[in-house]
Parts: C-alpha cells; structure tokens; sequence
C-alpha cells in the first residue's frame, strides 16, 4: 500500500506537468489527488498504524548486497504524513487561488505533487540508502520549485544556491550512511536503532550525516539557502517550511538520536548548532521588512528549536519535539498563506509599504494573530502546549540538560518579539515601521474561500491547545516509536509548576524587549556578524570557480598534439607497465589465421598508411573510414557478426560527423611549425604502435581463470530468452551496465549541444510548414 | 544553404524508408539474430545522415514530429521504466519476461520484454545522432545571416 501511495504521487504529478495548461484549474484537483490519498488511507487504515503495530512493505533489489527497497509507517510516520499530506492538501487549496488560471499553475502543482511524493518517501523509508534517494529527490524538485520563475535571474540564483548546499550537504551523509551502513552491518534503519553501533568509526559516520541534516533544515552555518529560498511563490514557501523539505533534517535526527545520541561528539554538536540556530536565526527575525523574510528566519530559529530537542536524546525532550513539529507546521503554515494573501492582494509584502488593511480582512486577521500566538506560544494554543512539554523535558535534567534549557528559553524570547512584530506590521504597521506616511487603504480584501485554508490551520491551533486530548495519544505513541522510554502527556494546565514560570518569564522578557523594540534595534546594530551565511556561499562558489579556472588553465592547453601525445603516450606506458607486472609473454601468435585475413590486412594497412600522408582533411577522414571498415570485414571473417553490423553503422556515421566538423576548418592540413616536433611524434607513434600490439598478444595469453563466456551463452537462451549472447548480455545478463551507459549517452549529447551551442540563439525551424511548428511545439512540451 | 540535388534528394528518399525498416528489422531481430536496439538505432541514424546530406538540417528537422532531444528522453524513460517495472511482481530489476504465441500464419511469435528496453536503447541512440546533427550539423555562418534578415 506505502509502494501505491508513493507511486500515486509520481504519477499524478507527471500526468499534471504532461497535461499542464489543458487541465485548467483542474491541475489542482489531479496534483492533490495523491498526498489526499494519503490522508484518506491514514485516516482508514491509520488505527493500525498509530497503535504502533505499523506497516512495512519491502521490495528487494539487489538482494546480494543487502539493497532492498524497504518502506514502514509507524508513528511517528503517521504524525509526518499528517504534516507532509495534510498540509499539502490545504497548501492545494490554497494554490487553487493564489494563482488561479495562471500559465506556470500547471508546472507548480505537478511538481508539488513530484515533491510531496519524496517527502512522503524520506518519512517512509526504513533503508539508509532508499531514504537518500528520496532525500535528494526532494532537493531536486525543491529546486524546481524555487525557480519556478525561471526568467527571474534572483530565482534562478537562489535555487541553485539551494541546491549546492543541500545536495552537497547530501551526498556527505551519503557517505555518512555508507560508513553506518558497512559499521552495523544493515542499511535498514529499524533493525540499525535495535543494536546501534557505537565506536569511533560510527562516531565519524554521524557527524557525516548530521552535516546533512543541518544542510536540509536549515542550520547555521548552513541556512543562507532558506531565506533566498523566498523568491519562489508564497504556496511554495508556506509547504517547504512547515511541512516538507526543512523537516526532512529534523526527521533524520530524530529517528537516529534514540539510538545514537550518546555516541561521540552527537550530543553536544546538535544541541549547540542548535542553539545557535535558535538564537541568530531568532534575532535575524527581529530585523527584515520582508514579511517573507521574518517568517524565514523565524523559521530558522524554529528548527533550531527543533534539532535540539529531538537531538538531546532525551526521552521526555523526544516528546516534546514530536507535539512541536505537528504545532510548529500548523502555524506557521498558516502565517505564510497570509503573508501569501496580503501579497496576492496588496501586491507588497513590505512592511514599509504595507496598505491599511481595513474592511474585509477580519478573518485574514485572526488567523494571523491566532497563528502567530500559537508560535510565540500563548496560552491556550498548540504552540504553547508543545512548548510547555519541552521545559518540562529539560528543566529537571543535568547541567547540559540545564545550558540546553537557557538556549532555549532565550529563543523563545526571541520568538516572542519577532511574533509580536508579525502581528503589529498586519494589525498596526505603523509601530514596527518609522516612515510617517500615511498609508493607503488596501482596495480590495480577499475572497473567503482564500482564507479558508488559513483559517482550518489556526483552528488547529486552538483546538489541539485547547483540547490537549485530541493529540495527547497521537504525540504519544509518535514518541513512543522513537523511543520506548518517551511519553507525552499533553495538557493545558499542570498546576503552577516550573514549566509554567518559565512560559511567563518568556512572554514577559518577549514583550518587554518588543516595547524597548529601538533600544534593541540600536544594540543589535553593533552587534552584527563579521560575515553573513550568504557571504560565506557565495565566497565558497566563487573560490572554486576560480580554482577550476586556475586548474583548467593549467591542464587545458588547448594545443590538440599535446592532448593527443599525453593520451597516447599514457597508452604506450601503461600498458609496458601491465606487462612488466606479470609474466607476461605467451610466444607469437600465427601471423596470418586464414587466407580471407591478407586482402584485409592490406586494406587496413593500406587505409592507415595513405590517412597520415593524405594532405587534405577530407581525404584523411574518409581513409580513417576505409580503416573502420577493414576492422569490420575482419569481424565478419572471424565470425562476430554483430560487431560487424555495430563497427559499419558506426564508421558511415563518424564519416558524416568529420563532414559536419571540417566545413568549419580549412580544406588542407596547414604547414606550420608543430607545436610538437616531428621526431618526438614519430617516437610516440612508434611507441604506441608497438607496445599496443605487444599487450594485445600478452592480453590474451595471460588467462588465468576460465572464462565466463561458456557460462553466458548457456544461459542465455534458458535464463535470458534468446539466441543471440551478445544481445543478451546487453539487456540482461548486464543489462545494468546498459542501463548506466546509456545515461550516459543521453548526458554526453546534452553536453554536446550545450557546448556546440553556447552563445548562439534558440534555432529556429527555418521551413515554414505548420508540421514543423508542430513539431516545435510537441518538443519543447 | 545547402545547395540541393534533386536526383541524390530522390535516390535518398528511396532508400530512406528502406533502412528505416531494416533499422527496426535489426532491433526486432535482435534477441535472436544479429542486430539489437544499439545496431538498429545506428542504422537508423545512418539513414538520417544521408537525408541530411541530401536535404541539409531543415529536411531532417521537419520530417520530425519529436525534437531530438524528444527521442532521448523517451527512450530513457522506456529502458528505466522497464527496468523498473520487475520491482513492482517482486523481481529484481531488469529481470526479463518472455511470452510466446502460436500464430498459424505466422509461426511461433516470441516477444521478450528485453524488447521494450532495447527500444529505450534505438530510440536513445538515434536521439544523440539527431543532437549531434542539430547541433553541429547547421551552416557555420546560418546565424549570422538568419540575425539579419529578422533583423533587431
């Protein structure tokens, strides 16, 4: 059923990005097709799921090596599923008029659907290396979406940055999970936490992987992706930072922290980055007129928050982080539809510039204030349940437990203010704001069905703050699948205890920090970083820009007889050094094998000798031809009819390129002094002719165990189902090789035609029948 | 432009449809006999050469209803979706599956789902010619001369 699901969301999406402008509105209705299945089998099948008997579904793959495509929802699943589908549908919803019948509609909610669909496969993995490819798709598709406008130069820009730093975080918790992997003995990630290994080599394997968790969520160093992120469409931002991609890190951490946090450097490393993050990303909040820009860095700070509770370790912290990440998605999911509404309505998101917004924007109002209420963690909403949960976790602990706390609390100040800005910039710009211009009213409030999903979100947010019992069991059980030792029970009141002081003091300092706001600006204008995460980035790209130019220049002479000598001579020398290795010389072989062999033998001699005295290019590429076909009717002789067929096809085709390729180059070879002198090249040449000959006669003496030829072409018509070995070999027997090789291929003419392209103008059909604008059209689809 | 022959455009049309059809002889033929969806792609794409010389880019273009790189990517999505495809009856990927049918006219008709994926590989193969052709293949100075005529 988890496969369905999963393929659900590949198919739907493709069929909407297929489909595009001819669905209409209709994309929205296809794209939420899939994570609304998911929210439909969850909530049928779910009872299963949340009592914690879970589901696993398992496809083998390379069984030999332990690579098996294993899926299973348990709990804590459930609670990402709730987040990544539940969410999404809502996010539908509101794309459906955020951008109504706009022409990109089609790209961005088939994509959306491609993304939600890797999210829902990280969450659902229980293989290190299933979840890396699903990882690193949502990268991919986060990508897509972040330059969704693709003739904006700053989107473009932010999503390769993006990108880079979340694929690179990636691929060094690849090999963070291949070094896990291979230390306990499985790569599936439930059997792993049972006997987790510990050690030193383990210790190595977690930081890898936690550079990838911090890289995806956003942490300092690594979060200057998240606020360049901004520029894709508010729908967009509002699901990556509540319910996908930026959770991805956090959901790392908390599935490998139970089994992991207290190997090594773990511990102090995720609570200290994030505590780092929690605070400079809440007091990056505190500046920017973006309201986009807030909400990112408060995102920042947020899973900050996060990263530490799941990362302490702590089961009662374990806990609290499972009811945060539920209420974390709920708000501020709702904050970014309304900053995507005001945006959408007002055509500003600045609050400088922000209208009055006056008549009709009552409920737009509420859910704003609701929601950010709920962050800043006023009672009674969601936010301020989890956050009691996680002082609750840490104040009785020890003295990290106890720094931890700290961190967090002045955080939580932070949180405070930049929740109380938020609201002020909707509700009273003027106070958040110095210019004295008095402010337009905005002309136009937004339709109800606009604020709906918006406004379902905030009500989760009071309900499930109001009414801890609806989530209590659900967090509970969450926790409980990470770690058996962890349990919440969420309340709303739990008498005057620590928890409660410190929720008071938090609001308290908040507001008091929120009124004496220019003091702080004032302070904080001296207190600025000496380098910015942005700049780090972009110093990072353009040193290894210039490096690859410094390198280039160095190896790259641009001088073909150089290149041609340097690979040849390897050839030579490479292959003397193979032969020297072993023992080596297995006697001469016939010199001739069969009368047919001396016609052809002349051919090729002949076709050699007359390419490299031929004084016209044209004549040398043709001769070069005339060898090829030697080479063939060899084949032919010998009986490999099929290399025949590939070498003939082959050699008419590489004639026709050398045609398309001397047009541009002078009819004669010029008579310059080479760059390479004549003696020096006859060595080379000679060098290469004999030594190739020479390992080509010890090659095939030097067997030393049987071939597995014999072995194929028996088992290629029981097991492969055909007569032909070699095409059995390529689609079967070693149909993966194929299967890697014609990536290739494909990748090789893209870059082909990137290269020979650059610079010149998009070609045009130039024949004016409507069969080739047809054509245009089919292809650029 | 291309000047154009009008016996050699003739003669190539002519003998354009036949190796198209012997292209695809081979990729049929393949699992059995000599040929396979690599040789067949080549084949093919020796054809397309020769319309090409005949009839320079445009021709080649126009007779086209996909753009090349239109070919690539169906055909990588053909050979990995038929890899895949096993996955789904609890095989290992690329595990083939054969299925024969006793046709009185015809024979026996065995078709092997290494087929479909050596259909990915024919149409890949003759998509990177096609990229190749488009993207070397245009008069040198074409542009130059395409920019003036549209003029700013």
């Amino acid at each position: 059923m988890l496969f369905v699901l999963l393929l659900l969301h590949a198919v739907c999406g493709t069929a909407v990005l297929v489909g595009g402008r001819r669905l209409g509105r209709g994309v929205w209705l296809l794209g939420a097709l899939a994570p609304a299945s998911a929210v439909v089998w969850l909530l049928a099948d779910g009872g299963r799921v949340v009592s914690g008997a879970g589901v696993a579904n398992r496809a083998e793959w390379v069984p030999e090596l332990g690579l098996a495509l294993d899926l299973r929802a348990d709990p804590f699943s459930a609670l990402m599923i709730v987040l990544v589908s539940g969410i999404g549908v809502l996010v539908y919803a509101y794309a459906w008029h955020y951008f109504g019948t706009s022409g990109r509609a089609g790209r961005v909610a088939g994509l959306l659907t491609l993304f939600a669909g890797s999210m829902l496969g990280v969450v659902l993995a229980d293989n290190l290396l299933a979840l890396y490819v699903f990882w690193e798709l949502t990268s991919i598709t986060s990508y897509l979406l972040i330059g969704v406008d693709d003739a904006d130069p700053d989107a473009r820009a932010a999503a390769q940055h993006a990108l880079l730093v979340t694929a690179l975080g990636g691929l060094v918790m690849l090999g963070g999970f291949v070094v896990l992997g291979q230390e306990a003995g499985t790569y599936q990630i439930s059997e792993m936490l049972a006997a987790p290994p510990a050690g030193t080599t383990t210790a190595v394997a977690l930081v890898l992987i936690l550079v990838g968790a911090f890289t995806k969520s956003a942490q300092y160093p690594f979060h200057s992706w998240l606020p360049g992120a901004m520029v894709a469409p508010t729908p967009i931002s509002a699901y990556l930072h509540s319910a996908a991609m930026v959770k991805a890190g956090v959901y790392l951490v908390a599935r490998l922290a139970p089994g992991f946090a207290a190997v090594g450097p773990w511990r102090p490393l995720v609570v200290g980055v994030g505590l780092v993050t929690m605070i400079a990303g809440g007091l990056r909040a505190l500046r920017p007129f973006d309201l986009k820009q807030l909400l990112a860095f408060g995102t920042i700070s947020q899973l900050g928050f996060m990263t530490v509770l799941f990362g302490i370790g702590r089961p009662a912290a374990t806990a609290a982080g499972c009811a945060l990440i539920l209420a974390h998605g709920l708000f501020k999911a709702a904050l970014f539809m309304v900053v995507g509404i005001v945006d959408h309505e007002a055509h500003t998101r600045d609050i400088r510039r922000l209208p009055a917004l006056g008549r009709g924007w009552g409920p737009t109002k509420v859910v704003a204030v609701v929601s950010a209420a709920s962050m800043a963690a006023i009672p009674p909403l969601a936010g301020f349940i989890a956050k009691e949960q996680a002082y609750g976790a840490l104040v009785d602990g020890s003295g990290g437990d106890r720094v931890a706390l700290a961190g967090i609390v002045a955080g939580s100040v932070l949180t405070v203010v930049y929740s109380v800005r938020f609201t002020c910039a909707l509700i009273r710009p003027s106070l958040v704001s110095d210019d004295a211009a008095e402010r337009a009213v905005a002309d136009h409030a937004p339709g109800q069905a606009f604020v709906l999903p918006a406004a379902v979100l905030a009500a989760g947010s009071i309900v499930l703050g109001v009414v801890p019992a609806v989530w209590s069991a659900f967090v509970d059980h969450a926790a409980d699948a990470l770690d058996p030792r962890a349990h919440a029970h969420l309340e709303l009141w739990h008498g005057v205890t620590a928890p409660l002081v410190l929720s008071l003091v938090t609001l308290g300092t908040g507001a008091l920090l929120f009124w004496r706001r220019r003091q702080v600006a004032a302070v904080q204008a001296h207190l600025t970083f000496p380098v910015t995460g942005a700049q780090v980035y972009e110093g990072t790209v353009r040193g290894v820009l210039e490096l690859a130019g410094r390198v280039t220049s160095l190896v790259q002479s641009g001088s073909l007889p150089i290149y041609a000598g340097i690979i040849l001579s390897t050839a030579a020398i490479a292959s003397v050094a193979a032969m020297v290795s072993g023992a080596w010389w297995p006697g001469w072989p016939d010199l001739v094998g069969g009368p047919a062999h001396i016609p052809i033998a002349g051919i090729l001699l002949g076709g050699g000798v007359a390419a490299t005295v031929a004084r016209r290019r044209f004549a040398a590429a043709l001769l070069l031809g005339v060898v090829g076909y030697g080479m063939a009717m060899l084949f032919v002789v010998q009986g490999a009819p099929d290399l025949a067929l590939t070498q003939f096809a082959i050699e008419t085709l590489s004639v026709v390129v050398f045609l398309l390729v001397l047009r541009v180059l002078p009819d004669r070879f010029e008579r310059r002094a080479p760059a390479v002198n004549r003696p020096l090249r006859l060595a080379v040449s000679a060098a290469v002719g004999i030594f190739v000959v020479l390992m080509a006669i010890a090659a095939a003496g030097s067997r030393t165990e049987p071939s597995v030829s014999r072995e194929m072409s028996d088992e290629a018509l029981p097991e492969g189902h055909g007569r032909n070995v070699v095409n059995v070999i390529l689609v079967d027997i070693r149909g993966m090789d194929t299967m890697g090789e014609i990536t290739v291929l494909a990748t090789a003419g893209i870059g082909i035609v990137a290269l020979a392209r650059a610079g010149r103008p998009p070609r045009r059909v130039a024949s004016p029948s409507s069969r080739s604008d047809a054509a245009e059209e089919v292809g650029s689809e | 432009m291309i000047r154009r022959s009008l016996i050699l455009e003739t003669t190539v049309r002519l003998v354009f449809d036949g190796a198209l059809v012997l292209s695809i002889y081979l990729l049929f033929a393949g699992h059995n006999q000599p040929g396979g969806g690599f040789v067949g792609g080549l084949v093919a794409a020796a054809a397309i050469a020769l319309r090409y010389i005949a009839g320079g880019p445009d021709d080649v273009l126009s007779m086209l209803r996909l753009r090349p790189r239109g070919f690539l990517s169906a055909g990588l999505a053909l050979a990995t979706g038929t890899a895949l495809v096993p996955l789904a009856f609890g095989d290992t990927p690329l595990d083939h599956q054969a299925v024969e049918w006793h046709l009185d006219l015809l024979g026996t008709v065995k078709f092997t789902t290494a087929t479909v994926f050596d259909t990915g590989v024919y149409l890949i193969v003759v998509g990177l010619v096609l990229m190749i052709f488009e993207a070397l293949g245009e008069d040198p100075d074409g542009d130059e001369v395409t920019a003036q005529e549209e003029g700013p």
